[in-house]
């Protein structure tokens, strides 16, 4: 054991001075990083630790995206093409298209139109799935139910995919959102199958920005229903100022067809309004619609309520226009960023929120130092007291696991959390354990009669297979915290489980090699301990 | 210099004696904490239970609890539970989950802010609803499940079958005391308890591993030897490591309960809790189990495993 290659000395001073440089960047101001930073070529990892939401303050909003109506939705396109496919095949249908819960049915007397309406569904069916999410497979069930109908049903895998798609989708509309108000350092990820997390950092009222993401900004312009509409063709819509308003069901011209949405100031009454670009179909349409009805009541609906309904003075050609609805500027503000970033698939319901403020935020951060630094004195203290100068070296080893555990979360990017700080002050007590058992180790085969040179050396020996199985349970329990927990306790499972790995390591390889410096210096007759 | 020693050197303590106290001892609490689960109930936090929490700081002067209780009343949300926290002028306030689904939550937050919000500054706010409650609920039961049996399995692999289950059967009292700590203080039982309970299960396997490990090790070297008397053997020569590292662990808690923060008290007391439960289960619940498991050193392992076990250990 005290055979002491230079190189092993060597490369544990480097190791040292390297997790040394990773932690300067979390002493330095953040202006002062971010300069340094663009200094260097992109593969040297100087960044600073990233502190979670509950140490920096901000807000942490999960959104749940409405799976019912997403499959009804899809559903309702199902039913949608069957019809199309009846129609093209010309087959009666006997009362309809009837829509379930997960598919449609439809009933066919005649037994063989029932087998031709079955071979022209099939190519309905079409498979769902990818490389990437492992799960493939069909899109619809189709069926004869035996009793002349015909049902078609949509899979798990039809479902899941449209679920995760949209998803998908409503991060890109969510982050657009987002940059569209200048919110800045937003993260928003996807989180399960259904879900979306937005943290927001340094935000305290999340009632805006719950507003601005949870809208789902649909837009619509539709024409105000006349008196002589049938009652199925008009929906009676909510108005934002108050009261219905009976507006047609057809949908003149919807959002999607928007290229651009601007706040500004209606030129006659000063007041702000929202003045909008179509695209070329979408402007050819409205003037098409505008000029076919002048005079009439045009309705801007935005999620289901009228925003406005003007009356068509005349044919608007441009292609553009303005949204007026007693609006402050702020809310104009507003419209305009939902629309430039699109409607949402899905609606989204906020199922959980954190938010900490900034105040307590910092009052953690204190606390937690303040809780290690006198918890680490007192286990420094205790093991000085205990094993003098071999205490000496599991302190500094201590030092260096302590080191050793920010350098890493630095390189890797993890997040320090509150519970992330207590599970380095724990570290900080369990860390010792190991120089603890190798120790003591030494003293029992000292007693039992063997020189210093062998006590050590069968110290070392016999203390390892223990530290390795009893550290090795520790960290499962560590590993299993990180697949299990969320949010801020991960951050414990990701500091404790740093903490086993490097306070085994500085325990062991440091150790031994201070313990065997010193005995090649002192050449001692009996053991300090 | 004369060096600290807090455990006696050189101990012969029967502990295996003591297990007829140990025994009915542990078995009383656990039953206890059993009933007192199922009876008395842990103080759920809002992750489990769902609800809103808030915390409050007076813009001026002390908050006022009673007016706080008051007008929250007055809201028509329901109960409302009002408690100091840390300095005079902080509270918490926490309300049961809303009806109405999840915007039921976010209905109550804005009431409380347009309540309050002049008065007092919002230092926090968690809202969490039944849904997400529902699944905290379980990811946190399997992931202890999980961890206890991903740790059975290495236990089994690394050491006998016996071994494993004295480890089990000690972590699962751990397990169950812990349960009955929360039952009985009331303290608020939240995501970060959970990381409580799986460290502490961690602390209590890396305790009883030492201590099996050390079982291990004597059963070969005495083979003569009755296992009760190898355990006491063993036990008594890693109790001043056991004293040692237990010491050191609870002061580094000791500093993080009261220095810490409120916001990870709980978590701290019930580690605090943890550490003295491991430390006794390794010595009087695991370690006697062995006896009646029936391991002896003719059963522990052919020749053959033993010397590929010295060859590995020579190794290192």
């Amino acid at each position: 054991m005290f055979r002491l290659a230079p190189w092993k000395v060597a490369s544990i001073v480097a190791l040292v001075v390297c997790a040394a440089l990773a932690i300067v960047p979390s002493f330095l101001a953040p202006e002062i990083v971010a300069a340094i930073e663009s200094r260097l070529p992109s593969f040297v990892p100087f960044r600073p630790i990233v502190l979670g939401l509950d140490l920096q303050g901000g807000a942490h909003i999960l959104m749940e995206v409405d799976s019912a109506s997403v499959t009804k939705g899809q559903v309702e396109s199902l039913r949608d093409d069957v019809r199309a496919k009846m129609r093209e095949g010309k087959i009666s249908i006997s009362g309809g298209i009837a829509m379930q819960p997960r598919g449609v049915m439809v009933r066919i007397a005649d037994p063989a139109e029932r087998a031709r309406a079955l071979s022209l569904l099939l190519p309905l069916n079409q498979n769902v799935g990818g490389a990437l999410t492992g799960a493939t497979g069909h899109s619809l069930d189709i069926s004869d139910t035996g009793d002349g109908a015909v049902q078609l049903l949509l899979t798990e895998a039809a479902t899941t995919e449209k679920i995760r798609h949209a998803v998908t989708q409503s991060i890109e509309v969510l982050n657009r959102r987002l940059n569209g108000t200048g919110t800045k350092e937003t993260n928003v990820q996807q989180q399960g199958v259904d879900r979306v997390l937005i943290e927001v950092p340094g935000l305290q009222d999340t009632t805006k920005v719950k507003d601005l993401l949870g809208a789902t900004a649909k837009l619509e312009f539709r024409l105000v229903g006349d008196p002589g509409d049938p009652p199925s063709e008009v929906d009676i819509l909510p108005q934002q100022q108050g009261g219905t308003l009976p507006v047609q069901k057809r949908i003149m011209v919807a959002g999607e067809d928007l290229v651009d949405a601007q706040p500004s100031f209606d030129s006659r009454t000063g007041e702000p309004d929202v003045s909008f670009r179509f695209n070329l179909r979408g402007g050819q349409r409205f003037g098409q619609v505008t000029s076919e009805n002048v005079g009439r009541l045009f309705a801007i609906v935005l999620d289901g309520k009228v925003i406005s309904a003007p009356r068509i003075l005349s044919p608007i050609t441009g292609g553009s226009g303005q949204i007026t609805g007693n609006f402050t500027v702020e809310q104009a503000d507003n419209l305009a960023v939902l629309l430039r970033a699109g409607a949402l698939p899905a609606k989204l319901t906020v199922v959980e929120e954190r938010t900490v403020g900034p105040g307590l935020g910092q009052d953690s951060i204190d606390a937690g130092k303040r809780a290690a630094l006198v918890g680490g004195a007192l286990v420094v203290v205790y093991m000085l007291a205990t094993y003098g100068i071999f205490g000496v070296f599991a302190d500094l080893a201590l030092a260096v696991h302590i080191l050793f555990i920010f350098a890493s979360m630095a390189l890797l990017g993890a997040t320090l959390t509150l519970p992330g700080i207590a599970g380095i002050v724990f570290t900080i007590g369990m860390a010792v354990d190991s120089n603890v058992l190798i120790y003591e180790r030494i003293r029992e085969e000292a007693h039992a009669g063997r020189s210093v040179i062998s006590a050590l050396d069968a110290g070392f020996k016999r203390a390892f297979a223990t530290i390795i199985d009893s550290n090795v349970t520790m960290f499962v329990a560590a590993v299993i915290l990180y697949l299990f927990g969320s949010g801020a306790v991960r951050g414990f499972a990701v500091s404790l489980g740093l903490g086993i790995l490097t306070s085994v390591i500085t325990a062991v390889t440091m150790t031994r090699m201070m313990i065997a410096l010193w005995y090649r210096n002192r050449r001692p007759s009996v053991l300090p301990i | 210099m004369k060096l600290l020693r807090l455990a006696p050197e050189n101990t012969k303590f029967g502990f295996m004696r003591l297990r007829r106290m140990s025994y009915p001892l542990s078995a009383f609490l656990s039953i206890v904490a059993v009933v007192m689960f199922f009876t008395v109930g842990m103080n759920f936090g809002i992750d489990f239970a769902g609800g809103t929490q808030v915390e409050l700081r007076a813009k001026s002067g002390a908050a006022d609890l009673a007016d706080l209780r008051a007008k929250g009343e007055g809201l028509g949300l329901g109960p409302v539970e009002v408690q100091r926290s840390g300095a005079e002028s902080d509270v918490v306030l926490r309300l049961n989950v809303q009806p109405g689904g999840e915007a039921g939550q976010q209905t109550a937050i804005a009431k409380l802010r347009e309540a309050f919000g002049e008065a007092y500054e919002f230092r926090s706010v968690e809202a969490v609803g039944p849904r997400v409650s529902g699944e905290l609920v379980q990811s946190g039961t399997l992931g202890v499940v999980v961890a206890i049996l991903a740790v059975l399995a290495y236990l089994w692999f690394r050491f006998e079958w016996q071994f494993a289950v004295g480890a089990i059967i000690g972590t699962m009292h751990d397990l169950l005391l812990t349960v009955g700590f929360f039952c009985v203080t009331q303290l608020e039982f939240n995501q970060t308890s959970i990381a409580a309970i799986l460290t502490i299960v961690g602390y209590s396997l890396n305790e009883t591993v030492v201590v099996l490990d050390r079982i291990r090790e004597v059963m070969r070297k005495y083979k003569r030897l009755s296992t009760a008397e190898i355990v006491d053997m063993s036990v008594n020569a890693v109790l001043p490591r056991t004293i040692m590292t237990a010491t050191t662990v609870f002061l580094a808690l000791l500093a993080l309960f009261f220095l810490g923060g409120h916001v990870i008290r709980s978590f701290s007391a019930a580690m605090i809790w943890g550490i003295f439960v491991a430390t006794y289960s390794s010595i009087f619940i695991c370690s006697p189990m062995l006896i009646y498991l029936g391991v002896r050193a003719d059963t522990l392992d052919k020749p053959a495993e033993a010397e590929a076990d010295a060859a590995a250990k020579a190794k290192v």
